[in-house]
């Protein structure tokens, strides 16, 4: 399909596949295997200035939007999504700044993102606030110039390798949801330690930690936004990153199709290429077409958002106040249920397809030293984070019934 | 120290499973994806090293070819190199090796006169086309400069020499060329990088030299297919190996005597 790239989106496209050929596919079972982070491969991606693709100029990015952080993520997963995570947590960490930092907060921290010289990170998860954020229990209290944290946050993608992170802490235990805050925090400040490092199924090349905070004191200037803005902050953050997962999985079903079109057209039985049945010609087609389905609505929701959202950051740059202001003053739209959408259905897509490619497969597809199972292993993490497919559809729902809601409204204020 | 290094590279089928027209006898190139012959990679990033280890020093890309040869100028230049000349004539059509070391020989001595004086050109060992290895040496043969094949490490460059280091059948043989020299590379020297967005966008945009017969000076009596000394013949495609046989057995023992009972029967034993 030619989906009309610019020409440096194309090129995104290139430098990203050739990495992921030369650089990612030679190493990717060590890293599975090993559960170590890929700082080579990283360097190479910073090198290649993809770190920084959807970030403005101003701070060291390329310029582009969302669409070209897509771009990359799909042809680095292609190769492994683990891999290609550990590379891309940072952006978890860069959009909640560039849409609700502050012009001071947006020079300090964008710059340092955007080149890669540190990796960002993003948590807001604990022990017993899942899918539940409202129930954070790790706290941050103000003590004049600074608040102090304390509490403990888990599953942090990239925790120890990060250097910078945003991260939620109840301000106001009481207010429940509206308690809920977020920080931007350094690595090495004193008091901000790391815990357990989770062993998982899936994406084992991108390191995730517990992260503990003892009485670590935050300066005030790192607040995003506004105490009881951190459910705003992470919403508007998903909004914008969830297209991102989407298209993590995206490249992880393309690779796993990659590699099974290539096995079984090569693998014979009966006397002759299992490709030529049409069991598994049928099998290939779904998958085939499951892929450019979730492809082609991925691509035109987040060219439809990026239209809404980089005129808001630029006009907040030109007008150094925060993006999501500029939002508000363009009568910008939020994507909420599209942006959602894209993340269910390409993770679906990309667990199906993965399930399907191993059975394709079969006997070699399921052994470690074949590629194919690792595909279905990282495929399942995109059903789950950044908020499991089943919030996804509750979310999607509940705008359907708002705009169902307020198109009634609407129509009966006019009658 | 200041060096000016010249890369010569070519533009060639990225694949090395090209199909021979069986009926012309000729390699059918067609429509099949095309890039920078993969060694000369190597010979790019050896110039970069050296570049970026000799604060002042600049790289020049040469291409001998057709107008597309554009695009692999501008893949080096995106890893980095300063400029580049695409050598491209249609009397530079059917150039045999000498024919185009002739060609190159004269854009390195251009490159030496208008820009800066050349203290290294640099070469793929071969391309994966033509595959003769031969450019490289017979272009310092036109320039007059000693020259070396196949060199897996360059440990030293300075503004005068050059020390090389290749692998013998019968062990290294470490040399020291002086300058300006001609070298051939080999894949064993480093691990070409990646190119960045940032380098691949200023390339798309760079201007590139286009020099033909005029520019350049070229003889005609050595240049394309007229003043080519070497024909090629019909080229004809290698058979395909039949699959192996798999031999039967439990055991290692079982194998073992069914592998000597085929033996025997193939009257080998």
């Amino acid at each position: 399909m030619d989906y009309q790239l610019t020409e440096t989106q194309q090129a995104i496209v290139d430098i990203a596949r050739q990495i992921a050929v030369k650089k990612i596919k030679p190493v990717r079972e060590h890293y599975d295997e090993k559960e170590e982070f890929p700082w080579p491969v990283v360097d190479e991606i910073r090198k290649a200035d993809l770190l920084g693709v959807y970030l403005p100029e101003e701070y060291g990015g390329m310029g582009g939007g969302n669409f070209e952080l897509v771009l990359a993520a799909e042809q680095l997963s292609r190769a492994c999504g683990g891999i290609a995570l550990a590379a891309m947590t940072s952006s978890l960490c860069a959009l909640p700044i560039l849409l609700c930092g502050s012009d001071e907060q947006r020079r300090k921290y964008l710059p340092d993102l955007a080149s890669g010289k540190k990796i960002g990170a993003f948590c807001i998860t604990e022990p017993e606030a899942g899918s539940d954020a409202t129930a954070t229990k790790a706290t941050a209290v103000k003590d004049g110039d600074h608040y102090v944290a304390n509490g403990t946050k888990i599953f942090c993608s990239s925790g120890k390798e990060a250097e910078t992170y945003v991260i939620f802490f109840s301000t106001s235990p009481k207010r429940g949801a509206r308690g809920l805050s977020a920080f931007i925090v350094e690595k090495g400040w004193p008091g901000f330690e790391f815990g357990k490092k989770e062993t998982k199924m899936g994406i084992r090349a991108n390191s995730t930690y517990e992260l503990v905070f003892r009485d670590c004191r935050i300066p005030k200037e790192n607040l995003l936004r506004a105490e009881g803005y951190g459910l705003f902050v992470a919403q508007g953050t998903f909004d914008l990153s969830r297209p991102g997962v989407g298209a993590q999985a995206l490249g992880i079903a393309q690779g796993a199709l990659d590699e099974t079109l290539a096995y079984v057209r090569m693998r014979k039985q009966f006397g002759q290429s299992i490709s030529s049945f049409q069991g598994i010609q049928h099998m290939l087609a779904d998958c085939a077409t499951q892929i450019e389905a979730a492809r082609s609505f991925l691509y035109t929701v987040v060219r439809a958002m990026d239209r809404e959202f980089n005129p808001a950051v630029r006009k907040a740059i030109d007008e150094k106040t925060p993006v999501y202001e500029a939002m508000d003053k363009l009568g910008s739209r939020r994507w909420t249920k599209e942006s959602a959408m894209t993340k269910v259905f390409c993770s679906d897509t990309a667990m199906r397809v993965t399930t399907d490619c191993v059975q394709m497969c079969g006997g070699i597809g399921y052994m470690r030293d074949f590629p194919v199972e690792k595909f279905m292993r990282d495929a399942k993490i995109t059903q789950i984070y950044e908020g499991a497919n089943q919030i996804q559809r509750n979310e999607i729902a509940a705008m359907m019934i708002k705009e169902a809601a307020s198109a009634e409204k609407i129509a009966a204020g006019l009658a | 120290m200041a060096l000016h290094i010249v890369v010569c590279v070519k533009r060639t089928p990225a694949s090395t499973s090209v199909a021979v027209d069986s009926a012309t006898g000729k390699v059918r190139t067609e429509g099949l994806p095309h890039g920078m012959n993969p060694q000369d990679e190597y010979a790019v990033e050896e110039a970069l090293r050296i570049k970026e280890k000799n604060a002042g020093s600049r790289v020049s890309v040469l291409s001998a070819g057709g107008p597309e040869s554009d695009e692999v100028i501008r893949t080096a230049l995106a890893l980095g190199c300063d400029e580049g000349a695409l050598l491209s004539a249609p009397a530079f059509t059917g150039s045999d090796t000498l024919g185009t070391s002739h060609i190159l020989a004269k854009a390195v001595e251009k490159l030496g006169k208008e820009k800066a004086p050349v203290s290294l050109v640099l070469f793929g060992k071969q391309s994966n086309d033509g595959e003769s290895g031969l450019t490289a040496g017979e272009t310092a043969a036109w320039l007059g400069w000693p020259s070396v094949s196949f060199v897996r490490r360059l440990p030293a460059v300075t503004e005068s020499e050059v020390t090389a280091e290749r692998l013998m059948e019968d062990g290294i043989e470490t040399l020291k060329l002086k300058l300006p020299a001609v070298v051939s590379v080999t894949k064993e020297i480093n691990e070409p990088r990646l190119p960045s967005l940032r380098g691949k966008m200023a390339a798309k945009k760079a201007p590139v030299s286009k020099w033909g017969a005029a520019e350049l000076g070229t003889d005609a009596s050595v240049t394309g297919s007229a003043g080519a000394g070497i024909e090629w013949g019909r080229l004809s495609p290698v058979p395909s190996r039949p699959s192996g046989t798999l031999i039967p057995g439990e055991t290692p023992e079982e194998k073992a005597r069914n592998l000597a009972d085929k033996l025997k029967e193939a009257k080998l034993l």
